[in-house]
């Protein structure tokens, strides 16, 4: 049963791995969903083998199953729950402000990278001022 | 004393509720918030002096015996920490309410912003590593909410990879938890710093660097900081101030506290965290140097001072973690007062483009003077805080051997002087660059609410007092640094002597 667990979690971890990789929300969520629950397998794995549930009286003790990674668990899947409903619904602004929910890259380091040297700050954006207002003027 | 330890955490979680409560009327979501983060202040001073004379405060929740139960524990460490982060929470409100931008526009500020928080009063305070995941959470909705505040394309955008990588350093925490809860048995760190070093040693320092690694993330250190001058500066002004003085610094907190107290000297990473802090110093200030956007300069100029800690941390001497909890306290105080100066270049010119922005010296010369004192504090000019805080964690270097690392601290202050130069001769000098906002300078609607300039100069009036009273609070940090260095002293105050 451990073993298939394992495995269980590994495979879980990898796929969730590979889907985070993309650049869609969407995908991306969905990898951590996944990889939530390889995460929850280990935590219920880590209370050592299964037993009988840990009512006090019912059975000895020493065939309880440790409730302890149990209460982890059901905390982390509620807390994973709720971010996740968070990164939707960021996903479902995302996709109403740009029809897309593409994660986009930085605009600022785009800019700062297209600046090859200090001195040429003022002049770029110079540059970019007269080309949007001869723009302008076109239309 | 025992009975105030909850309080951080309880009372700004009852004022977030009454707030939720109170979500119609503005004026009384403002006066509880205030009158919370203010009782907050007064808690955390009490702890503070008392745990000076004691050493420790520990408390059961529920009654429950220290293994079993939740630990709640105040020790140095946590005990200055609160103080220092209940001011910077209360000032930041009290300047955000002066802003009159997103607390008053949204009902949602005021309870998320308590909740906040009561996340990082909870991180502090914690002595059991679940609980500090879950206080961590706590802390990281609250930052997600505050963050996308408005739902500006800029704040999506940025939130999106911000919730992210923060869900993946969770995701990290809980799989590191459930290893440790496999290999010891339990999560309460006493306990812990009992049986790790019983682990075979490969075993220590997988949990080691795992650690690292989580925390890490949220205190933005080389190479894992690349979500932090992405996301901080989309954030509303004075959000950003708290972000920006705060959350980083609880993921130092975690990785002084995890290293010190959890892992024996043999499996502690002092070369690596050696290499970590000069990669983060000087990656940190030459993005700072790239950059045109005021906040983002500073954004990245945070990563570049998180170095500094950490290679006080490396060091494990008493030296060491004494400048490094200094300059903890120092750079919360100093941070927040920049970026809320920041805030207030914002308002006054419109923009804060620093190929934009000039002049300012004349046309607000209160807002120079704010900039002057913090910026000059944490270049590490005598006799600013950042003076006394450089100076000890060089000497600390030196005493330790470790030349590299004390040539690259120096150079990278050099650097920072630099930075901070640099931002002083295109905002304050010279003239405005760009017509709109010689022509904003000229408008009232450009003129900064008084509550705004209070709250930045009673931050600024702190960073000086930091100064005034560097002597008294070096020493204080010393007596920490021991406590951290010898954990068998927190150990028997959680589980009880000879347990």
């Amino acid at each position: 049963m451990s073993v298939l667990l394992a495995f269980a979690a590994a495979f879980l971890f990898a796929t969730g791995t590979w889907l985070l990789l993309q650049r869609r929300l969407s995908r991306i969520l969905i990898g951590i969903g996944l990889i939530g629950h390889g995460s929850n397998i280990l935590l219920l794995t880590s209370g050592g083998r299964g037993g009988d549930s840990p009512i006090i009286g019912s059975v000895p003790a020493v065939d309880f199953s440790d409730p302890l990674p149990q209460a982890l668990a059901l905390t982390s899947i509620v807390i994973t729950f709720g971010v996740t409903a968070f990164l939707l619904a960021l996903g479902y602004r995302s996709w109403r402000i740009t029809h897309d929910d593409v994660v986009e890259d930085d605009v600022e380091d785009r800019f700062i990278a297209r600046r090859s040297s200090t001195d040429q700050i003022v002049s770029d954006t110079e540059d970019a001022a007269r080309e949007q207002a001869a723009e302008e003027d076109r239309l | 004393m025992n009975a105030l330890i909850p309080l951080p955490v309880i009372l700004p979680i009852l004022g977030a509720a009454l707030c939720v409560i109170a979500a119609r009327s503005r004026m009384t979501q403002r006066v509880l918030s205030v009158s919370v983060l203010a009782a907050n202040v007064v808690v955390s001073v009490i702890l503070f002096v008392r745990v000076d004379d004691d050493g420790f405060g520990v408390t059961q929740a529920g009654g429950w015996r220290a293994p079993l139960g939740i630990t709640l524990v105040v020790d140095r460490l946590a005990a200055v920490m609160l103080v220092v982060s209940s001011l910077m929470l209360l000032t930041v409100l009290v300047y955000a309410i002066g802003q009159r931008a997103e607390e008053s526009r949204f009902a949602a500020f005021n309870p998320v912003y308590l909740v906040l928080a009561a996340g990082v009063s909870a991180s502090f305070i914690t002595g059991d590593l679940f609980n500090l995941f879950v206080a961590f959470e706590m802390m990281l909705v609250a930052s997600y909410v505050l963050l996308t505040l408005g739902g500006r394309p800029g704040q999506v955008r940025s939130g999106m990879s911000y919730v992210v990588i923060s869900l993946i350093a969770s995701t990290f925490f809980i799989t590191a938890l459930a290893l440790i809860y496999a290999a010891t048995g339990t999560v309460n760190m006493a306990q812990l710093s009992e049986r790790i070093p019983e682990l075979p040693s490969g075993v220590q320092i997988g949990f080691s660097l795992l650690l690292i690694l989580v925390f890490g993330i949220k205190a933005g250190v080389f190479p894992l900081f690349f979500w932090l001058p992405d996301s901080y500066p989309t954030a509303p002004g004075a959000i950003t101030a708290v972000f920006a003085g705060l959350l980083t610094k609880v993921g130092v907190y975690a990785i002084i506290r995890s290293q010190t107290l959890l892992f024996p000297p043999d499996a502690q990473q002092g070369t690596l965290l050696l290499v970590i802090a000069g990669c983060t110093m000087v990656v940190g200030v030459l993005g700072a140097l790239a950059q045109d956007d005021l906040r983002r300069m500073l954004s990245f100029h945070i990563v570049s001072h998180i170095g500094y800690m950490i290679f006080g941390l490396a060091l494990f001497t008493i030296a060491g973690i004494a400048a490094a909890v200094f300059y903890v306290v120092h750079h919360i105080v100093v941070k927040t007062a920049l970026f809320l100066v920041a805030g207030l270049v914002e308002h006054r010119a419109g923009s804060d483009r620093l190929s934009r922005v000039g002049g300012l010296v004349r046309s607000a010369p209160m807002i120079a003077v704010l900039f002057a004192f913090p910026a000059l504090s944490i270049a590490g000019l005598p006799p600013f805080s950042g003076f006394v805080g450089k100076f000890g964690l060089v000497g600390a270097g030196i005493e330790a051997d470790e030349w590299l690392i004390v040539a690259v601290s120096l150079l990278v202050s050099l650097l920072t002087m630099y930075v901070m130069g640099r931002i002083w001769s295109d905002v304050f000098w010279g003239e405005p660059e760009d017509p709109e906002v010689a022509k904003w300078i000229e408008s009232p609607a450009s003129r900064v609410p008084w509550l705004m300039t209070a709250a930045t100069s009673a931050l600024v009036v702190m960073s000086l007092l930091l100064m005034v009273f560097a002597g008294p609070l070096y020493n204080y940090a010393e007596r920490t640094a021991a406590d951290l260095l010898d954990p068998q002293s927190y150990v028997e105050s959680v589980l009880g002597v000879g347990s």
